[in-house]
């Protein structure tokens, strides 16, 4: 007899994913589908996907979806929740569409206490353009539009949304997480499941940013991404829980 | 229905809710903000939702969302508002979005006045955004005429699946009027947008609704729709006003609140003894090409008025199609002229011809 | 020997060769094929089921979600 334990989510399409070798969009989006899973509520989510590497998001999961201008995922959903407080809403973005085109819609949804949920996916570079700077690219890490390395006194500083977005009220939970262990994978799920609470809860904002890799435009294999995101992103962008007003499952 | 004294915002606001809408999304910008005041108190009344969203950017894409769930849903804003909204605008069109904008047009270029303009005829008309599409553009000229295109702009939003536009001015914006407000719509009888509207995947395939195709050959295709889709509404949705055209030798073409005001001009000349009349486009999309083409063959001489630099100018001509000469005047950044300006204007035209 | 006996399928088709499952699989369960799927990678393969303990600790890190775990009962 053989007991099945893990197996593609329902509330994935089942349709492969376009992404490259070892990108870690792919782990997020299957903790998603597992969370939205396990909450029973696929038949109700709308899904926003982004601009980005992940504007194909709609296609992989198993719901109604669209796509956000770049930047506008949060006020989209909040067009949608806003018409239809009894569906659940989440966006799904980038750290270029997040941090730097979208920061007006991210900040105000979070402000406004939106009942949606946002998984934004920090690679610290734009992806689907193919490596250009982002906000959150690291002081001296090289890209296409940085190739001498980003230089604080010219381009700024890696930006911190979650340490932004713990200032304001509407937030009911914010985590910042990475899947590069089996460990770490568990524990962002548990993030997002939460971040989904505070939603269907009726709560709040909810937000879990992961730090990901991107093999490609950070030209490594998948495996070295994955140590390179544990030696550079982790000291600039610190994981934790920064807002739980969920408290424990139920 | 009696009638009652209303402001044109205030007219439209009131309309809108009439029509069964029960969202509205904005950003305050003058001449326009009685509209979204007037929603603030007005939408919770009725159950409603009104929000002050942080930017225009975020408003159009709050429509866009809302309208993904087949919601009848609105904003108004005023020129460079309509602006910042273009990307947002191009999404729903291509997506097949309905939602209606209306668009109180002041001063321009740039920052521009507070002033009644027509400025933005080329922005609503011709795109605006980017790529192939066209926005259903109604131009009223009373308030009566704005509260009864604000409802039918729903009802050709929602046949057509497509963003439509009320293009107004700051005048008629201000203006007071007493209108008959139609019935308050029943809910229950809006379109069923259930076969393709985000309502959550239950018991169905997901509904996905995009402007997107990565394949150029099925994007041509959903072009190709929207073309078909286009040619449609030109041929059922052309709507204008002729006002004693039936023997007039000079014929003013204008539209919105220049189309009043060339009303009286009509009058003036009339007492004079000169046979002019008014053709008014009600839908500047669909422009009204034909009727203006055929009352091309029985009149002398157009004179076309706008407040900006002769922008439907270059659609009556294209009707026209050089047959006739046509004069224009106008006014701009914000300057209203009176009527006795446009008919001097028109005389010396007229004098200088015969 | 370990108390639970496990069993992975894996959808080589899927495979996009990341080689994320055999880094996380605690007792070397999986490694690359030496043949290429249609997309061109070596995929993973099961090559030591017997030494399975159904952690799905692959299934966990596979970003192309390829992998099915089962219990033996
Ligand atoms: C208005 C607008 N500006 C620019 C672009 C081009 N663009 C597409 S994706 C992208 C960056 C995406 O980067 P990110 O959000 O970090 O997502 P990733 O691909 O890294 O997952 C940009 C700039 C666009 N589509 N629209
Ligand atoms: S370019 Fe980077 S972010 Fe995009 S799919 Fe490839 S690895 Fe992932
Ligand atoms: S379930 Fe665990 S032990 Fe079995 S192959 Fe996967 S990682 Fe290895
Ligand atoms: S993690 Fe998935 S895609 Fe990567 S090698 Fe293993 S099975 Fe293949
Ligand atoms: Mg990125």
């Amino acid at each position: 007899m053989k007991k099945l334990l893990y197996k593609m989510p329902e509330s994935l399409s089942g349709k492969e994913f376009t992404y490259c070798p070892g990108c870690h969009h792919g782990i997020v989006h299957r903790l998603i589908a597992e969370v939205i899973d396990e909450l029973g509520i696929r038949e109700k989510t709308l899904v926003v996907a982004p601009i980005g590497c992940s504007v194909f998001a709609y296609q992989f999961f198993n719901m109604d979806g669209t796509i956000a201008a770049h930047g506008r995922a949060p006020a989209v959903a909040t067009g949608m929740k806003r018409a239809r407080p009894d569906l659940y809403v989440f966006t799904y973005q980038g750290d270029g569409d997040l941090a730097a085109i979208g920061t007006a819609e991210i900040m105000h949804a979070a402000n406004r206490g939106e009942k949606v949920t946002t998984i934004f996916i920090n690679n610290a570079i734009y992806g689907m353009t193919g490596g250009q700077m982002a906000p959150t690219t690291l002081l001296g890490m090289k890209t296409t539009t940085t190739p001498y390395g980003r230089d604080a006194q010219k381009d700024g500083y890696p930006m911190h949304m979650c340490e932004f977005l713990k200032e304001a009220k509407g937030v009911a939970y914010l985590a910042r997480t990475k899947v590069t262990t089996p460990q770490d994978v568990e524990k962002t799920k548990k993030a997002i499941k939460k971040a989904f609470l505070a939603q269907v809860k009726g709560i709040g904002f909810g937000l879990v940013e992961v730090l990901s890799t991107c093999p490609t435009n950070w030209g490594m294999d998948p495996i070295s991404a994955m140590k390179w995101l544990e030696e550079n992103m982790i000291p600039e962008y610190p994981l934790g829980v920064f807002i739980d007003k969920v408290g424990d499952e139920k | 229905m009696e009638k009652v004294m209303v402001k044109g915002t205030e007219a439209i606001g009131e309309a809108a809710i009439r029509a069964g809408c029960r969202h509205f999304f904005g950003y305050p910008i003058t001449p326009q903000s009685e509209l979204p005041e007037y929603m603030s108190k007005r939408l919770p009344e009725v159950d409603g939702v009104f929000l002050q969203t942080e930017s225009e950017v975020a408003t159009v894409n709050m429509l866009y969302g809302a309208a993904c769930t087949g919601t009848r849903v609105m904003t108004s804003t005023s020129s460079p508002g309509f602006s910042l909204m273009m990307e947002g605008v191009s999404y729903m069109a291509c997506a097949q979005l309905p939602a209606v904008f209306v668009n109180v047009v002041r001063g321009g270029p740039g920052l521009g006045d507070i002033q009644p303009a027509q400025g933005d005829y080329w922005q609503a008309t011709k795109g605006g955004g980017h790529g192939d599409y066209k926005l259903i553009v109604l131009a009223p000229a009373t308030v009566q005429e704005a509260v009864d295109l604000t409802v039918l702009a729903f009802d050709l939003a929602d046949k057509y699946r497509t963003p439509t536009l009320i293009l107004a001015d700051g005048l008629l914006g201000q203006m007071m009027e007493p209108v008959e407000f139609p019935e308050f719509r029943d809910l229950s009888t809006l379109p069923d947008h259930s076969s393709w509207a985000m309502t959550g995947a239950k018991g169905r395939k997901p509904h996905i609704i995009t402007s997107f195709d990565i394949d150029p050959y099925i994007l041509e295709k959903m072009n190709l729709e929207l073309v078909k889709k286009y040619r449609e509404i030109e041929k059922n949705e052309v709507r204008w006003e002729e006002f004693k055209t039936e023997d007039a030798d000079i014929v003013i073409t204008a539209f919105g609140t220049v189309a009043r005001i060339a009303k009286s001009v009509v009058e003036m000349a009339r007492k004079d003894g000169l046979k002019v009349g008014l053709f008014r486009p009600i839908t500047v999309w669909p422009f009204p090409y034909e009727p203006l083409k055929k009352l091309a063959e029985k009149v002398d001489l157009f004179f076309d008025v706008e407040m900006n630099m002769g922008q439907m100018l270059e659609d009556v001509k294209l009707a026209i199609g050089g047959e006739k000469p046509v004069a224009f005047y106008s006014r701009m950044g914000g300057v209203v002229p009176t009527p006795n300006e446009i008919y001097e204007a028109l005389k010396k035209e007229f004098g200088r011809r015969e | 020997m370990p108390k639970v006996k496990g069993y992975i399928e894996i959808d080589q088709e899927r495979c996009k060769g990341c080689g994320l499952c055999i880094k996380a699989c605690p007792t070397k369960v999986i490694d690359f094929s030496e043949s290429f799927n249609s997309k061109g990678y070596h995929p993973a393969e099961a090559k030591y089921l017997d030494r399975c303990i159904a952690c799905g600790f692959c299934y966990r890190m596979c970003p192309d979600v390829c992998i099915t775990v089962y219990r033996e009962e």
